[in-house]
């Protein structure tokens, strides 16, 4: 299980480390003044595939940008046609936010749903962060009967389907008066998002090494202070790309809404998104719904790019190394 | 600081070690109660639904009524004798090898694109990364309006040429798939990314010096020891694809004529759309996690006997 998610100054001298900077750090290569692997890195290692090799004699610069720009048409297009003008919508001529205005009017409104998608993310977002850092400090500091089967049950949410917990988990939920709850839609989402934050909190205490604590505790400081003084700030990153991963997950999921809300004043985001589309007799609103998107995208969108190095991290730290 | 006698070091050392067995005693408990959270979770909102659906799909259940007592053998036999039973399981078999082969098959040329470090490459990956940003749903929404032959940008083409995106099975079989291979290409890159970056550099050295040309290197070199990764990706993607919904439930609702209804969809509307029988949802989703375990210990052996070759 190897990691990085601390990145020490000695690792410059693995090449492997090189290669793993520049997906971290796209444009860390200017700091360093190399021209990565594939430049003038002094015939070090060949082309290590023949496609890049072939496409760097062919016009390569059009080929990779058209196939650039097939994968960010469909959002820029989105973002654009839901300003413009269509027959049937509330942007009939003109270029403007009508679509917008259809959807803030929207039966509860779109504040009440952007209200339950935030507040149901952020708890999502506060529980996985308080579980999995405690539980992630219990597995990688502590020995107690019990640890492993405790930790392979957490993986093992990974293999059970998404709905053949869902309907249990309604049954469950109406028992004990969490229908139609939002809290309840956030301890479902919290318990999907597990297996992973679990693991990834474990690998980061793991990197850490145990001098550190070790040290704080003889200094007779409680488990529980060196925790939240000595070990929190060295799990920062470990913090970052699991709330991350958590947040986009609530915030885009779909079906445990879809199954545990019926009310409309309780729905979530895309689960009034979708329900919106053939409103009015059958006719689906287009424009309403690409204005929907942008909502919904949008915040995803800028999150992910201020944040995309700690959510390459999550990848690049061990955790789906077969 | 600067010697330290053989005694007094023996007793630091016993100290050193007295102090780290300390925490360990005392551990078992301050070790559970720090892991109660997790265990409550897993115990309440996992272990208990697993029994619970066990039970479900044994039982007389409907949605409304509650448990009205045994129905064991018969809740299974309704489950597959569903008239949609055998269509949906065709279905997504079909769907699942599609989107597995094209989707790992592109996701590994993106990678073996992008993988040195220069300044457009970090372009090119940021934007094939930028849509797996985007919830399953919100895709699912953007490409209904994309595709839709009033709203979409081709909606001009589609008139001139009379077809339809979702109008026909196979039309909306291969616009999800393109919806999907959008959507994931991306983080299926990153995953094969992180796979090359564990293939050390000196293979490829030996590779270069026996002469081989880059089609050989690829074959031999890289496949080969890639995979663990294209094993991981693998059950990731067919998991991932078995358990389709969101994207047919949006965008095509299982249209046209019911030509692509997923399990997963079946279930749903076993449960919640019609029948609201969960006795007979909770078996199917019984034997989908039964089906799902199978597959997933087939592939692994599959992959372990290939690495034993």
């Amino acid at each position: 299980m190897s990691t990085t998610t601390t990145r020490r100054p000695s690792d410059e001298s693995d090449p492997r480390s090189d290669s793993t900077i520049a997906i971290v750090a796209p444009d860390y290569r200017g700091s360093r003044g190399g021209r990565g692997r594939f430049g003038g890195g002094g015939g070090k290692r060949p082309a290590p595939t023949s496609f890049a090799g072939i496409a760097m004699r062919t016009p390569y610069w059009v080929v990779t940008g058209a196939l650039a720009l097939l994968f960010l048409y469909p959002l820029i297009w989105t973002a654009i046609s839901s300003v413009s003008p269509l027959p049937g919508t509330n942007q009939v001529d003109g270029w403007g936010f009508g679509n917008y205005a259809t959807l803030a009017n929207y039966q509860a409104g779109i504040w009440v749903y952007l209200f339950n998608s935030t507040f149901v993310s952020l708890l999502t977002v506060l529980l996985t962060l308080v579980i999995s850092l405690l539980g992630g400090y219990a597995f990688a500091r502590f020995r107690f009967p019990g640890k492993d089967l405790l930790f392979l049950s957490t993986l093992a949410i990974l293999m059970v389907p998404y709905t053949t917990l869902l309907i249990p988990l309604y049954v469950l939920l109406n028992a004990v008066g969490l229908s139609n709850s939002l809290v309840g839609v956030a301890l479902v989402l919290t318990m999907f998002q597990l297996p992973f934050s679990m693991f990834m909190m474990r690998i980061s205490f793991e990197s850490v090494p145990r001098e550190l604590d070790e040290a704080a505790m003889v200094d007779g400081c409680s488990s529980w202070r060196v925790l939240w003084q000595v070990l929190v700030p060295a799990v920062k990153p470990g913090l970052i790309t699991v709330g991350l991963f958590a947040f986009l997950a609530a915030w885009n999921d779909f079906m445990a809404p879809l199954i545990l809300i019926s009310d409309t004043n309780r729905m979530t985001l895309p689960l009034a998104i979708s329900n919106l589309r053939g409103q009015v007799q059958g006719v689906v609103d287009y424009g309403a719904t690409e204005a929907g998107v942008v909502v919904l995208a949008l915040p995803c969108i800028l999150l992910f790019l201020i944040l995309q190095r700690h959510y390459v991290r999550g990848f690049m730290s061990g955790a789906f190394k077969g | 600081m600067t010697a330290t006698l053989p005694a007094e070091a023996a007793e630091a050392a016993a100290a050193s070690a007295r102090r780290r067995r300390h925490p360990g005693r005392r551990g078992a408990i301050t070790g559970w109660l720090y892991a109660l959270p997790t265990a409550l979770f897993v115990l309440l909102l996992f272990a208990l639904p697993l029994l619970l659906v066990l039970q479900m799909s044994g039982s007389d259940w409907p949605l409304l009524g509650g448990n009205q007592g045994w129905n064991f053998p018969e809740n299974y036999q309704d489950a597959v004798s569903n008239r949609f039973f055998w269509d949906s399981v065709l279905f997504t078999l079909k769907y699942t090898i599609l989107t597995t082969i094209i989707l790992l098959a592109l996701s590994l040329g993106l990678a073996l694109l992008v993988q040195e470090s220069t300044r457009w490459k970090g372009l090119l990956r940021t934007s094939f990364l930028v849509p797996s940003a985007l919830g399953l749903a919100s895709a699912s929404l953007l490409f209904y309006v994309l595709y839709s032959p009033i709203a979409g940008p081709f909606a001009g083409l589609m008139k001139a040429w009379g077809f339809t995106f979702l109008g026909t099975p196979d039309g909306a079989l291969w616009s999800t798939i393109f919806l999907i291979v959008w959507r994931y290409a991306g983080f299926y890159m990153l995953l094969m990314l992180v796979g090359l970056q564990g293939i050390p550099d000196d293979v490829y050295e030996a590779a270069r010096i026996d002469g081989a040309s880059r089609w050989q290197t690829f074959r031999s070199v890289t496949l080969p020891l890639l995979r663990p990764t294209l094993a991981l990706t693998t059950v990731l993607c067919v998991t991932g694809s078995l358990l389709a919904f969101e994207q047919f439930y949006i965008l095509t609702k299982g249209g046209p004529d019911n030509s692509t209804i997923t399990i997963v969809q079946l279930i749903y509307s076993v449960a919640f759309q019609g029948q609201n029988d969960l006795g007979v949802a909770g078996a199917l989703s019984v034997i989908v996690l039964l089906a799902l375990i199978v597959i997933n210990i087939a592939q692994i052996r599959a992959f372990n006997r290939k690495a034993e070759d």
